[in-house]
């Protein structure tokens, strides 16, 4: 309180570092990725420089590498919008959970939303800011990290990807893993069958009825399950009660 | 040129607006008791659906049989239960499915 100048000048070297360690998974990740994003782009006769302007304006790996077909296809202007709708329509159901963590964020705010990515929304619920640092920069320095990946990977993508010989492959996997600490640390956290069963339900359903819109699809029913479950699972969290004090 | 250009206008000025829905919504409202229980919940039920749809596209009739990303997937569960360090999951994990794939 006393010395927020000096305070605000230092944080971000503290803020810095811990975004840097919570994003190298996405590291790997994402600059894989936005290589292979790139080459398919130049090999479908799209001009490089989509490339780079997607990952900077768009910034959705799935919405990117679909719009190479239809950009290539001469696809309407109104189906492109369409599609990336029902395809980044899963991405409404995040920003539930990050209301409350987002109100205090100020001009990062719309920065934070934008860059509200599968990988980023996973990283911002369940890594938590070290506790001397202002929670909005830890999240924006983990946001710009991350896209900072993604366009460091599509421009070499469109622009050397052809040349490059380095053998790659399977270094994506690093986005599942990364989804499995992730969700390792929540079942951590949130010790609840509750939850599970209205994702195992979810994934089920989706399967069955639309496996091409797979993730939003099984997203809106997950939130509605969990919405029926809510008396159970608050019940059964009123029980106990003590949150084990590890706090993840 | 502009073909291109407008196209990706269009899917920045959705993809945005599928990301704000939520904030725009109760920007002036005060959320529902129910959303203070989604916040809490949902991460959880959004990873095991991330960590599935990374599985269902694998072909476990052929080859493989997906073999390499079920290991790795076990071993970076087991990794991060016991050690607790993110890094090293995921690197061990990733490292032992590139070789597995390499291998099998």
């Amino acid at each position: 309180m006393q010395d927020t100048h000096f305070r605000s000048g230092r944080e971000w070297h503290l803020v810095l570092p811990a975004a840097f360690r919570a994003s190298i998974p996405v590291l790997l990740g994402y600059t894989t990725l936005g290589l292979a994003f790139g080459l398919t782009l130049v090999a479908a006769g799209l001009p490089w420089w989509l490339s780079p302007v997607m990952a900077v304006f768009i910034f959705a790996g799935a919405a990117q590498f679909m719009a190479v077909g239809l950009l290539q296809s001469g696809a309407g202007l109104f189906e492109i919008a369409l599609l990336t709708l029902l395809l980044n329509g899963r991405h409404a159901v995040y920003g539930l959970s990050l209301l409350g963590p987002f109100r205090s964020a100020g001009k990062w705010k719309p920065y934070l939303i934008f860059g509200l990515t599968d990988e980023t929304y996973g990283l911002l619920t369940t890594v938590k800011a070290p506790p001397q640092v202002d929670e909005t920069k830890f999240f924006a320095a983990v946001t710009a990290l991350n896209q900072s990946y993604w366009v460091i990977g599509c421009t070499a993508g469109s622009l050397v990807g052809s040349a490059l010989t380095l053998d790659t492959a399977g270094l994506d996997f690093a986005l599942t893993a990364l989804f499995i600490v992730l969700l390792v640390e929540q079942v951590r956290a949130v010790k609840q069958w509750g939850p599970y069963l209205a994702a195992a339900s979810a994934c089920a359903v989706a399967l069955f009825v639309s496996p091409r819109n797979f993730l939003l699809v099984a997203l809106a029913v997950a939130t509605g399950v969990l919405a029926l479950l809510r008396g159970k699972i608050e019940q059964s969290a009123g029980a106990p009660r003590h949150d084990s004090g590890g706090g993840a | 040129m502009s073909y291109f250009l407008l196209a990706v206008l269009v899917m920045t000025a959705v993809t945005y607006f599928t990301r704000a829905v939520p904030f725009l919504f109760f920007a002036k409202r005060q959320p529902p008791s129910l959303l203070g229980f989604l916040q809490k919940y949902m991460p959880p039920v959004v990873m095991a659906i991330l960590v599935f749809a990374s599985y269902k596209d694998i072909d476990y009739g052929a080859a493989p049989f997906g073999i390499p990303a079920l290991v790795a997937g076990a071993t970076t569960a087991v990794l991060h239960f016991w050690k607790r360090n993110v890094l090293l999951s995921i690197v061990g994990g990733t490292a032992l499915y590139m070789a597995l794939i390499r291998i099998l």
